[in-house]
């Protein structure tokens, strides 16, 4: 891992769908195969149904920001180089109950500290956009 | 049901601090030693065990070492700082049940071992739950709670005021027991504002100890009561708590992430209870992080859904005159950090009536564990 930071297992019995929708631009969500309910993180059963049978569909990446933090360190030093930087939590619009953690950026390419923390609003409207760390595609969000 | 079927007998426990040259095995082997030796009972009839499944030390070093008798029940908990009351829950329900009679509980915990600290060590895929939130830099505990402290805030008006009334309680009580971290360190709330950050909107202040150190209880059955060294403190109800679709620490992603598992534990503890929150005189509940309390307050019953913060205003917390006094030792923010059990310990010495920081009068205390987590809580009687 070169840039030295957490990332996922691409080959997770879980996440795999998941890592390799976003490698494709694509924000996916796990959805029950037989009942239909989507479910975050992805899992192998429906606590709806009880159903194995999963399938997984495409969201629209429009989101509103739910909780944030601003990091400090003592973080891992891949992390620490960073500081301050934010991490937000989003609640997806087609179902706020669905959320997923990410970084506001300022641009789609730009880093996770270049937004003024003192500037971000829980409410507020956001897009998922993709960034590439080592092997990983992460999703990420800006402005909406 | 539990209720007052069990005592606790014995409370022991080390020295705190930070690079203790004992290993963990030792300070374990210590504080159940010093526990049994206040209770005066002897090593080899012990025949109960529970503990935290973040513990170090297996039951058979410590049996050996302590020369316990032959062990018929041995258990542990899950789930690290919310395990502790559950862990005394299951050593009492083994007592009650007749699956042991004389059952030792302990935690010891050396924070600069690698396993205490799991965010720290050296990055490798991620293919559990941690995959959703470590990659974008939400490493530490601290982290995970201060999204949530965030949200809460903005949902209930809570702010960094009540926060640091929660601090500047605990850090008092601390200067009031020759035993805790901060025992000479007063703090002031200026000293609380000009922390730096750690995860905004968490202080330094806002984040518990880092402490190496061991406690240990012992517990028998009521009847042997009036056989025990010390007045008995009575194990009145317990409980457990994991709420349906409860993650662990990143309890984001179920319909309402703040009604956590304390309120899950709460609605078992109290079902028994022969008092209700209005009647707690005192109280020892979980504080990795200072959010914690407004959030466990609300969820066991103490004021209503989002009144936490507003709890803590007035010098509520604090002793003598609070109407709730909380983390009379200290607490995890002031006392030491050994996954909360010192907090059980605290419990234990308000009903005997040996607190540096006695509440007049105490005869019923709740003890909780983590909130955000799988948790555990007690209600202790004298």
């Amino acid at each position: 891992m070169e840039s030295g930071m957490l990332l996922p297992d691409l080959d997770g019995e879980d996440g795999a769908g998941f890592w390799a929708g976003t490698a494709r631009g694509e924000l996916l969500v796990q959805a029950c195969g037989h009942c239909g309910a989507w479910r975050f993180p992805p899992r192998p059963m429906c606590p709806e149904c009880r159903s194995l049978e999963i399938r997984w569909e495409r969201a629209s990446g429009q989101a509103t920001v739910w909780s944030y933090v601003v990091a400090h360190p003592p973080l891992l030093p891949a992390y620490a180089e960073l500081a301050p930087y934010n991490v937000i939590v989003v609640a997806l619009d087609e179902d706020p109950r669905i959320r997923m953690v990410g970084n506001l950026l300022a641009d789609p390419d730009g880093p996770i500290n270049e937004i003024d923390p003192t500037s971000i609003r829980i409410g507020e409207a956001v897009r998922v956009v993709f960034q590439a760390v080592d092997d990983v595609t992460l999703p990420r969000w800006v402005r909406a | 049901m539990l209720k007052d079927q069990v005592a606790i007998a014995g409370i022991g426990q080390t020295a705190f601090g930070k690079g203790l040259p004992d290993t963990e095995l030792s300070l374990a082997c210590q504080a159940i030693s010093l526990a049994l030796d206040d209770a005066g009972i002897a090593p080899g009839t012990v025949d109960g065990l529970a503990s935290f499944t973040m513990e170090p030390n297996r039951e058979v070093d410590v049996a050996r070492n302590v020369g316990l008798g032959d062990i018929t029940f041995f258990s542990q908990v899950g789930y690290g700082g919310g395990a502790g009351c559950g862990v005394v829950v299951q050593a009492a329900m083994a007592i009650a049940t007749g699956q042991c009679q004389v059952a030792v509980a302990w935690r010891a915990r050396k924070r600069a071992s690698k396993a205490s600290r799991p965010w720290a060590q050296v990055p490798q895929r991620l293919a559990d739950h941690w995959q959703w939130s470590r990659p974008f830099g939400l490493l530490r505990p601290v982290d995970e709670v201060a999204m949530l402290t965030r949200r809460y805030m903005h949902e209930f008006g809570a702010t960094r005021d009540h926060l640091a009334n929660v601090a500047l309680a605990f850090r008092k009580h601390a200067n009031r027991n020759p035993n805790a971290t901060m025992h000479d360190k007063a703090m002031t709330r200026d000293d609380y504002m000009a922390a730096r950050w750690i995860s905004e909107p968490l202080c330094l202040f806002d984040n518990c100890l880092e402490t190496d150190g061991a406690l240990a209880i012992v517990l028998v059955a009521a009847e042997r009561a009036p056989d025990l060294a010390h007045k008995p403190v009575y194990v009145h109800a317990g409980a457990q708590g994991l709420p349906r679709q409860h993650q662990t620490m990143i309890n984001y992603f179920n319909d309402d992430p703040l009604l956590g598992p304390s309120w899950t534990a709460a609605s078992r503890l109290w079902r028994d209870a022969d008092f209700a929150p209005a009647d707690v005189k005192v109280a020892q509940i979980y504080d990795a992080f200072s959010p914690l309390i407004p959030l466990s307050l609300e969820g066991y019953g103490f004021c209503e859904r989002g009144e936490g913060a507003a709890f803590t205003e007035g010098g509520a917390l604090e002793w003598p005159n609070g109407r709730l006094p909380t983390n009379t030792a200290g607490g995890g923010l002031s006392e030491a950090y050994v996954h909360g059990f010192n907090l059980v310990l605290e419990g234990v010495r308000q009903m005997r009536g040996t607190s540096t920081s006695q509440v007049d009068g105490a005869d019923t205390c709740i003890v909780t564990s983590g909130e955000g987590v799988p948790t555990s809580a007690l209600l202790l009687r004298s």
